[in-house]
């Protein structure tokens, strides 16, 4: 442990800092100031070691430089169980809040690391920004549909097969490439090295069964009773998360059955489209309301108030995505399906463009926290994430 | 509170259980579930319920084989073993034998009644086999308790300070209780007292222990003030526990006056030359391991002028202990540093020098007793005597934190307290209030919980079991 680490503790608030004649780092930010405050009581204390992988990475560390507080706040998954079971919340003087200044470290992280720099910030905060690039793409595909010639059967007799190829393959590609960019960020900011399969699969076991949500031993997590535990958080996201892959495999699956088969849309019931994207959309659906719902009970200062509605417009637009994908199967043949088609066009546009920079990012940042993690806890790596702090 | 809260709690409750934490709930809980009407009277408000309860983090635990997250075995011998070495034989016998045997079944109760445990924290390994942590620590069990009490349908009622306990002979009435600022008389059967010792009231200990008690810091709940307890023994019930006394270990200088918890400890003694505000040393720092010796040093540090002591370490002996919960006061040079921690730099700076001078060549080895001691320093430092010469060199301030006071009331083996005419008919009591009987002297990790959840569930269920 070096001096300036030790010394570069923020937290001068209450004037227990000692450190006075050494200087701070990160004057600009200071959430990380106190983040570093609160994760060092943690550290102190260490009661909470049981229900996350981040009390764990805690441990593994003497001093906080802002790259590992950066990893600390996307290993963190808001199970808010510290929060409830710690005895230094407020009004306690040490007024912990771990899950929410992780949760604020975390959406500037995601704003930072974002490409182009300066869009996250905007939808992650706004649901009235995610509202309005809705109603754009919704424009955008009416206007499409309106203008452009359609070619073919079932939908693609409103919008042709190419015409929806021109405008989605850059909609899926370039989102991809953002993140790709904002991810490579990340890794840099929280010292990542070369990744090996068995940190995948460690990270990918955490992800599929949500285990930091899970309480740490399956009770699950303090999200909308508080005190209690409930495990309904982690079903609910999972019903989200499993759903939303669902559709993406059907959207796959319908890809190459129309190049590799030249079988084109409409297909029936018992294709690898329908039969992934049914229940895929109806979980979607079912999900996302849930996890709204439970929003709506949630303690917002947990986590980051300020983006309360971006998070609870993206879930909307979530839910919308997967709902009017079912309403087009169900309208299939009547003259509905040239709006509904657009309605879900849009959605999925809209969706798919605002990727990077809405909630939505969190999936991929998370997986990076996590197998970042995972890297440490294997012992080939030091756990510092080597930044300098000045 | 309205009206509405002041009309239920008119009515007359088979038990009133006096206190909100552990061996309060554990009571509440048997009573609940033997069908009896309970009322719970919490002092603090409903953020600060539990008492020291939520300050603690594990449960020291018999048992034959695995259990829970225990391993081994650690049986009843063993375990009033480490009680004699800890008490010096203040200690009852047959009661510390009835806690000791009875905390086997406790564990499991504890699981149905929503406690969880968690393995051993990391620089714990040495408590894996004798001390069941719990998941979250003492608030998330104090969580769980209220949340499985307030379902069995006991009444908890929160800012409620028992003033008076109402007796008739050797027969319990009534308690008086101001709830938000309002007096209250609440009728019931029985009464089950759990309401801690007076550690809180500064006032009160500086006339037990004297006026230097008034620097001491209190880790614990600023709610136990003693007033139940006081008020018992003005009505004549009998005591236990030395009444001038108190569990008091040397924690970090700065710590809040309450409240500050487990994160105030400083681990680094052992590794460090400590004096006192002249510059003095003044006892051996590394006399043992620090586990046996935080608590003499809260009484060592009560010596000294002012209650405070300043530890010295060099920076190779930084990464050795626990981090600190504030950061330590830093500086390139011993001078430097005594001037920060306002002490007289030359005299600090000749303390650490004539200490250096007297180190020996040798192995360091600081997980264990590694006999590098000083030659011809008085008071010598046994082990762990490496020279202080590497810089930046860092200091903490130290004070006496009080955990707990001895004095409580005597109870039998079924929890019964007892006045000057014999046990009275209807008065239980648990838990700190009684903890001087079975710890006359010094503290086991993990032995107040025991305490507590035995005793508590004894009085809950005799309170139950008692025919009005």
């Amino acid at each position: 442990m070096t001096l300036e680490a030790i010394d570069g503790r923020g937290d001068d608030a209450r004037g227990r800092a000692e450190a006075a004649d050494m200087p701070l780092a990160e004057p600009a930010f200071d959430i990380f100031a106190e983040a570093r405050r609160q994760v060092e009581i943690c550290n102190a204390c260490r009661y909470c070691e049981g229900y996350c992988q981040v009390f764990p990475a805690i441990t593994r560390q003497t001093a906080f430089a802002s790259g590992d507080l950066t990893q600390l706040a996307n290993l963190c998954h808001n199970c808010r169980g510290c929060y409830y079971a710690c005895q230094y919340t407020a009004p306690h003087e040490f007024a912990l809040n771990l899950p929410g200044v992780l949760s604020d470290i975390r959406s500037d992280s995601w704003s930072r690391f974002a490409w182009p720099t300066g869009f996250a910030g905007l939808f992650q905060r706004s649901g009235a920004g995610i509202a309005l690039a809705l109603v754009v793409a919704l424009a955008l595909l009416f206007a499409a549909i309106a203008a452009l010639p359609g070619e073919g059967a079932g939908f693609y007799a409103w919008l042709g097969h190419n015409a929806m190829v021109a405008i989605f393959a850059p909609a899926f590609l370039f989102p991809i490439a953002a993140l790709a960019i904002g991810i490579r960020r990340y890794w840099r900011e929280v010292g990542g090295k070369p990744v090996v399969w068995r940190d995948l699969a460690d990270a990918g076991a955490a992800v599929a069964q949500l285990r930091n949500l899970s309480g740490g031993q399956g009770q699950g997590c303090n999200f909308e009773e508080e005190e209690r535990y409930s495990d309904q958080r982690r079903w609910l996201h999972q019903a989200v998360m499993y759903g939303f892959l669902l559709c993406f495999l059907s959207t796959c699956s319908a890809t190459l059955y129309h190049y590799l088969f030249d079988w084109s849309a409409p297909y029936p019931w018992w294709t690898l489209p329908k039969l992934l994207g049914v229940p895929g959309g109806i979980l979607l659906v079912v999900g996302t309301a849930g996890l709204g719902w439970l929003k709506t009970r949630a303690d917002p200062a947990l986590g980051s108030p300020a983006n309360w509605n971006g998070e609870m417009a993206f879930i909307l637009l979530l839910g919308l995505t997967g709902l009017t994908g079912l309403v087009l199967y169900a309208v299939t043949g009547t003259a509905a399906v040239g709006s509904i088609l657009a309605l879900h066009l849009g959605c999925v546009l809209a969706l798919f463009l605002l990727t990077p920079y809405s909630k939505m990012a969190h999936g991929f940042y998370r997986m990076a926290a996590l197998v970042r993690d995972a890297q440490v806890k294997s012992g080939r790596v030091p756990a510092s994430s080597g930044q300098a702090r000045r | 509170m309205g009206t509405s809260d002041r009309d239920d709690i008119a009515e007359t409750f088979d038990v009133v259980v006096v206190g909100g934490g552990n061996a309060a709930l554990c009571a509440a809980m048997e009573a609940a579930e033997a069908g009896r009407s309970v009322v719970l009277l919490e002092g603090a408000p409903k953020f600060y319920r539990g008492g020291n309860s939520r300050h603690t983090r594990n449960f020291r635990c018999m048992h034959r084989g695995a259990l829970g997250p225990l391993i081994d075995d650690y049986l009843e011998d063993e375990f009033f073993d480490d009680l004699l070495k800890v008490t010096k034989g203040e200690t009852d016998e047959g009661l510390a034998r009835l806690v000791i045997r009875n905390s086997e079944q406790c564990l499991p109760w504890m699981q149905a009644h929503g406690v969880r445990f968690q393995k051993s924290l990391s620089g714990t390994l040495s408590l894996e086999r004798t001390n069941a942590f719990f998941l979250g620590g003492g608030k998330a069990l104090v969580n769980a308790y209220y949340a499985t009490a307030e379902d069995l349908g006991v009444t908890i009622r929160y800012e409620a300070q028992v003033r008076h306990v109402g007796l008739e002979g050797r027969r319990f009435t009534h308690v008086d209780v101001d709830i938000a600022g309002q007096r209250f008389r609440i009728k019931g059967s029985t009464v089950v007292l759990a309401a801690g010792g007076f550690q809180s009231d500064i006032e009160w200990l500086a006339r037990a222990w004297g006026p230097s008690a008034r620097n001491f810091l209190i880790r614990g709940t600023p709610y136990n003030r003693g007033v139940v307890l006081k008020d018992m023994l003005d009505q004549g019930a009998v005591s236990v526990g030395d009444p001038t006394q108190c569990h008091a270990v040397a924690i970090d200088g700065r710590a809040p006056k309450f409240d500050g918890g487990i994160v105030t400890r400083l681990d680094c003694v052992p590794f460090s030359v400590v004096v006192n505000k002249h510059g003095d040393r003044f006892y051996d720092e590394g006399e043992d391991v620090w586990p046996k010796r935080y608590a003499i040093w809260g009484r060592l540090v009560a010596a000294q002028p002012d209650q405070v002591a300043y530890v010295i370490i060099d920076s190779r002996s930084l990464p050795l202990f626990m981090p600190s919960v504030y950061p330590p006061v830093a500086a390139e040079t011993i001078e430097q540093l005594a001037k920060k921690l306002e002490l007289d730099p030359d005299k600090v700076a000749r303390t650490v020098r004539e200490f250096n001078d007297s180190c020996r060549d040798g192995d360091f080895r600081p997980q264990q007793l590694d006999g590098l001691a000083t030659e011809g320093l008085d008071p010598p430092k046994t082990n762990w005597a490496r020279p202080i010469v590497e810089p930046p060199f860092y200091g903490y301030s130290l004070r006496p934190g009080v955990t707990f006071t001895y004095l409580g009331l005597k109870v039998d083996g079924e929890a019964r307290a007892t006045g000057a005419d014999g046990p009275y008919e209807n008065v239980w009591a648990a838990g700190e209030m009684i903890a001087g009987s079975i710890l006359g002297q010094g503290y086991l990790a993990g032995f107040g919980m025991t305490i507590g959840t035995v005793f508590g569930r004894l009085a809950g269920k005799g309170a139950a079991a008692h025919d009005a």
